[in-house]
């Protein structure tokens, strides 16, 4: 007996550029007890099918039916459905700050639910509240209870969450990337915590993530979701062992948590497509590196394996476990011994103030040694608040360092003139990680590449014009689009336009502040071998910063460990993941997950196809 | 917070003195002589000599600012020119009937404008949303002194003609004599004010409201299973509110300084009335004590809201 079953569940939503057919056709059912995976990147629909369900969307129309305890969910009356929410399933979200009312107090927020529920004395529900807080690991809960949501830290706040979200101790909850927004350490305490207290609450969980590696740990059964369509199903153990769908084996492959020394990811090639169109064949078609003539123009079927596993897909046996050709050997590389930066005891203290109380100092950076050499990625590492992205822009000049020396060329930074200063503008450029906030909207791509030479008075009209589509191409851009705004790229696309600008001037130094953290993990790898194919052809030289490990060692020659202001470790890529020495850096490594290896299918027979309708 | 207090008031005290140096320089600049205003055409020039010595106007500015301030400091304003009664009480006697109107005028406006609001930013795009943008529209675009002949026509003049007295045409009765009465004078003034203010409300609630309701806390109050009118209300509200503050703050501090045209409409002996009559009579000891007084209604109004501010929103305390 299932506690949830979705059967054709189907969502559209109008928009002003038409119907986003945000989910289509999607069924699966949810064991009780277990912990339900829903894997997929931004646009898959995997919040959306959720929070549809949840009555959370108002605009949407919704198709098909989804059962929980003997009730059809869609089509439930309004009143009903309220009852529910909060009542017998819980909901947990990405961001915890933006998710809790910043006005009131976490304690009041969560009684809240109980008044909303159930007839009891503000005593009695503080009194509930303390228990639950303390049972999610909030420590002394009492004195806490009247704290507001920015008084507590990102892991704490989804601590707190979660407590609301398990009050009423709900048959089910449904948490929305729970980690996404923390810290790789906070993150495995927030996902043990779930696992314990659906363990002690008998509660079943739907995780929805884009995060493979968390899913492979912790689900029983997954199901894998790309533009709305479901495309894999089945227990999570056979899914990541041999993926039955050529998009899943792809995502498995352009993971950087799988990867192997000295080969390059294999990215899914393309962007996803529009929701708002509807394919005439395989919705995947176009990216798909195992596509057959049919699959473009004829739906495709639904195939069972013997193992359970569903799939969405004309391929009888599965897609294939072999790596593609892409995957090839990197040569290594040759780094000269030239420096091209060097921070010497690098201090940065802040003077802040709050309302009330006096000033005092903070120290972001204390103490940091550096180097960084030609043609060199060094990797900087370390979780948020940890002064990585402070310390890259003391390295470019933009902040000034309390104390200590940044040479970059041999030039002391805190010396220059402002003459000097905006020649080195030249030599030291940078990729911000927001692709989208970081582009000026107003602005069309070419302008925005050609920047830098109409900056510093280098190249104007159609010289100008002429390298910046030799920039475009560069970086796999198509150079006709010169004319176009920001928004009508892709983020991977618009991270491309940033890294052809920072490219513009041949710099010496670029520093990459977390520049794939935006993207979904398809796309992560397009952007890093990209990086890694331009460093390779023209000499490039990164500091890379970045808090997610995996891509760290995947584009590092050396990675510097940092925490609270203060590089801990400092080691060659393969040496810091072979033989960590400090403890943090041990932490961080085993709260990374990795994915298991993917076996040679073959175990695996086609029992059943079914023809979509 | 008393540095933050002792720095805000000495702040406030430097926007005044330089307003009210930027007013007595600019009528010293302006054309028009006092000395003639009082002594009319025929007045030989002995006599507007003899006048502009007793007004004290025939000495250099500077010394003039000088005389001036030295006794503002003490609550002296000088005295008028039209009628030689000492500035600040004449001022003051204005007070109660602009703080009337305005502060009633909020009130009502804020109830018809922030529910207008609402409704407009839960229904986006339907027809009840339309509804509350012509609304908006409508009260931004007529010109004050239209809907005031208007509700004058409609609740006074025709009331009047079928034979009986819906509301009076104006006039202020005091609050301490007889409330209902001060009240039922100030119905008419009050919506006019009110109609061309909630306009002004019920966009930026609506617009604040629409930010608002996208927040991911809108889907938390909704998932915790809160009812509709709950989320709306409590935690929409709640966080949408210090905006409002902000603007309601401003907008009652510069209508203190003296509504203009409707107190004219309506026959209201406020600031603002008094305000148009000086200006008219080239009054300048009346006029810099109007605007004095509309500066330190704006420099109090600042310090309140800053402190509401802290007190609204946690996270700056």
């Amino acid at each position: 007996m299932a506690i949830l079953e979705a059967k054709g569940l189907t969502v559209d939503i109008p928009t002003e550029d038409g119907t986003v057919h945000a989910v289509r056709n999607v069924s699966f059912s949810i064991r009780p007890g277990s912990l339900f995976g829903i894997a997929g990147e931004s646009g898959s629909g995997k919040s959306v099918l959720t929070q549809a369900v949840m009555g959370l969307l108002p605009n949407a129309d919704i198709g098909g039916e989804v059962w929980f305890e003997g009730r059809n969910l869609i089509g439930l009356p309004q009143e009903e459905m309220r009852r529910l929410r909060g009542g017998r399933i819980g909901m947990i979200f990405q961001d915890p700050l933006s998710s809790l009312h910043p006005f009131y107090t976490i304690g009041a927020q969560i009684a809240e639910v109980l008044h909303a529920h159930e007839k009891i004395s503000p005593a009695d529900a503080r009194e509930r509240v303390v228990e639950m807080l303390g049972k999610v690991g909030i420590p002394s809960p009492a004195e806490r209870y009247d704290d507001y949501p920015h008084q507590f830290s990102g892991g704490m706040r989804q601590r707190v969450m979660i407590a609301m979200a398990l009050i009423l101790k709900p048959a089910l909850i449904i948490a929305d990337e729970p980690t996404t927004a923390l810290d790789v350490t906070v993150q495995a305490q927030i996902v043990a915590l779930l696992d314990a207290m659906r363990r002690d609450f008998g509660t079943t969980v739907i995780l929805i993530t884009h995060d493979l590696g968390l899913l492979s740990s912790v689900a029983d059964d997954v199901m894998v979701m790309y533009a709305g369509h479901r495309l894999e199903y089945g227990r999570a153990a056979d899914v990541f062992r041999a993926p039955a769908h050529p998009y899943t084996a792809g995502l498995l492959r352009s993971t950087p948590a799988s990867y192997r020394p000295g080969t390059e990811l294999a990215p899914v090639s393309g962007r996803p497509p529009s929701l708002l169109a509807t394919p005439t064949g395989c919705i995947f078609a176009p990216r798909c590196a195992e596509a057959l003539p049919r699959c473009s123009s004829e739906p495709p079927p639904l195939r069972r394996f013997s193992d359970d596993v569903e799939s969405l897909c004309w391929l009888e046996d599965g897609a294939s476990a072999a790596r593609p050709a892409a995957a090839a050997a990197v040569a290594a590389k040759a780094i000269k011994p030239e420096l091209v930066a060097e921070v010497e005891d690098v201090r940065l203290t802040y003077h802040v103030g709050s309302f009330f109380g006096p000033k005092r100092a903070l120290d972001v950076l204390k103490g940091i040694n550096l180097t960084i050499g030609r043609g060199e990625t060094v990797g900087l590492v370390g979780e948020s608040g940890c002064g990585k992205s402070t310390l890259a822009r003391i390295v470019a000049g933009l902040v000034p360092a309390t104390s200590g020396h940044v040479r970059v060329l041999g030039r002391d930074m805190s010396t220059l003139d402002a003459r000097q200063w905006r020649d080195m503008r030249r030599e030291v450029q940078l990729v911000f990680q927001d692709p989208f906030g970081s582009l000026n909207p107003r602005r069309r791509v070419g302008a925005i590449i050609g920047d830098p030479f109409r900056l510093h008075g280098l190249a104007s009209g159609e010289e100008r014009r002429e390298k910046v589509r030799h920039l475009m191409e560069r970086v796999g851009l198509n150079p006709e689009h010169y004319n176009r705004f920001p928004a009508e790229f892709s983020g991977g696309q618009r991270q491309r336009i940033g890294i052809a600008r920072a490219l513009a001037l041949n710099p010496a130094l670029i520093i990459c502040d977390e520049p794939v953290s935006a993207l979904d993990v398809s796309i992560q790898a397009q952007v890093l071998n990209l990086l890694r194919e331009l460093q390779r052809d023209l000499g490039l030289t990164y500091l890379f910063i970045s808090h997610d490990l995996s891509v760290v060692r995947h584009v590092c020659d050396r990675i510097a460990v940092m925490q609270g202001g203060r590089i801990v470790e400092m080691e060659t890529a393969e040496r810091l993941f072979a033989d960590p020495q400090h403890d943090y850096t041990k932490t961080l490594l085993s709260a990374s997950k990795t994915l298991p290896a993917f076996e040679e299918g073959g175990r695996r027979s086609l029992i059943e196809t079914r023809v979509a309708s | 917070m008393i540095r933050f207090l002792t720095h805000r008031v000495g702040f406030g005290a430097g926007v005044l003195l330089v307003l009210s140096a930027f007013v007595f320089f600019l009528f010293f600049v302006a054309p028009g002589d006092p000395a003639r205003m009082i002594a009319g055409d025929k007045a030989t020039e002995s006599q507007l000599q003899q006048i502009r010595k007793n007004l004290g106007v025939d000495r250099p500015i500077v010394v003039q600012y000088g005389a001036f301030m030295q006794k503002a400091l003490s609550g002296d304003l000088g005295f008028s020119y039209r009628n030689q009664q000492p500035v600040a009480p004449i001022i003051l006697r204005r007070i109660p009937v602009t703080l009337s109107l305005v502060l009633g005028g909020a009130l009502l406006w804020l109830s018809i404008g922030v529910p207008i609001g609402i409704m407009s930013a839960r229904h986006v795009g339907s027809l009840r949303d339309r509804l509350g943008q012509a609304f908006i529209l409508i009260g931004l675009s007529f010109p004050t002194f239209v809907l005031g002949m208007m509700s004058l026509y409609l609740l006074y003049f025709l009331p009047k003609q079928a034979g009986f007295t819906l509301f009076p045409a104006g006039g202020y009765k005091a609050l301490s004599s007889n409330p209902v009465i001060w009240a039922w004078h100030l119905a008419l003034p009050w919506t006019t004010l009110a109609l061309t203010m909630a306009a002004i409300y019920a966009r930026l609630t609506r617009g604040q409201m629409l930010d608002v309701m996208g927040e991911d806390y809108i889907r938390t109050a909704r998932a915790k299973g809160l009812t509709e009118r709950r989320v709306v209300w409590k935690h929409g509200m709640r966080a949408a509110l210090t905006p409002l503050v902000t603007q309601l703050g401003a907008d009652i501090a510069l209508l203190l300084g003296g509504v203009i045209v409707i107190e004219q409409v309506y026959g209201l002996q406020g600031v603002g009335a008094l305000a148009v009559q000086a200006v008219a009579n080239q009054d300048r000891p009346i006029i810099i004590g109007v605007v004095l007084l509309g500066g330190v209604f704006i420099v109090i109004a600042n310090i309140v809201v800053d402190l509401l501010y802290v007190l609204l929103d946690p996270r700056v305390r």
